[in-house]
């Protein structure tokens, strides 16, 4: 128990720290770096919430599919201009009231709502209930999802394909 | 830790990634602000579900996961277009409609 407090709280703050690197850092490429290093604490934090397979999926996807296009989308840009990214930011006081008030807001109504304390026991496996449920209960959105993903696949190579 | 603690902190990165959305003006910098933002939305389902003992939450999660790989695919192939266009990496550049 203890160590599942210190572990949320160590890839907790591993997050919000990683977070804030990216959208107050000056450069684009450690920006990016700072996004995976805040998705792989949030596998973490998966991780303390007994997902193994959406911890799994989240580095396998995102810290590794994501990261590496846009990666790769930065490398393609920078060639495309021929001059380092500029990286800075706008209305940083504006924004950052509206980010404010809307973070202090959600916070306010959180703890104002009674909320579970502690998990109910695992029936089961979960990685196997999610399965039996994604072939039964969510065949539809599952099929569906294999149709967006070809689509999207079919849209971003029309847009960047090669200029004629 | 109780529900409490997972539904504020995805509060919290939700914020900061609202924060780097509206004040990036590279356009990759906004996706990023996007992608912590999903991620923050990723963290508020995967808590409800083991909260309440019903993995639906995790499927969706699944399925946000998904879309938001397509969608950066898509984005960042967007951005590229518009670089070949205005050779820009500003958002404040991008004020056209027309192709």
């Amino acid at each position: 128990m203890t160590l599942e407090i210190a572990a949320f709280w160590a890839f907790a703050v591993t997050l919000v720290g990683a977070g804030l690197a990216v959208v107050l850092g000056k450069n684009l490429f450690h920006s990016v770096l700072f996004l995976a290093l805040a998705l792989i604490a949030t596998a973490g934090i998966f991780l303390t919430l007994d997902a193994e397979f959406i911890a799994a999926v989240q580095v396998l996807l995102y810290a590794g599919g994501v990261i590496t296009l846009v990666v790769f989308g930065i490398v393609v840009t920078e060639r495309l201009v021929g001059e380092k990214l500029s990286h800075v930011s706008r209305h940083v006081a504006a924004g950052g009231l509206v980010a404010a008030a809307l973070a202090a807001l959600l916070v306010r109504a959180i703890s104002h709502v009674p909320l579970a304390t502690t998990k109910p026991g695992l029936a089961g496996d979960l990685t196997r209930q999610m399965g039996t449920s994604l072939l039964t209960r969510f065949t539809l959105p599952f099929e569906l999802l294999a149709v967006l993903l070809l689509i999207g696949l079919l849209g971003a190579s029309y847009f960047a394909r090669p200029e004629d | 830790m109780g529900l409490q603690a997972y539904l504020t902190l995805a509060a919290v990165v939700f914020c900061i990634g609202l924060f780097g959305t509206v004040t990036r003006r590279n356009t990759i910098g906004i996706l990023l602000g996007i992608e912590l933002m999903l991620n923050a939305v990723n963290i508020n389902l995967v808590a409800f579900s083991r909260f309440r003992g019903d993995d639906t939450g995790m499927v969706f999660t699944l399925f946000a996961i998904c879309i938001t790989v397509a969608e950066v695919a898509l984005g960042l192939a967007i951005v590229i277009l518009l670089f070949r266009t205005r050779r820009s990496a500003s958002a404040d550049h991008i004020d056209w409609l027309r192709g």
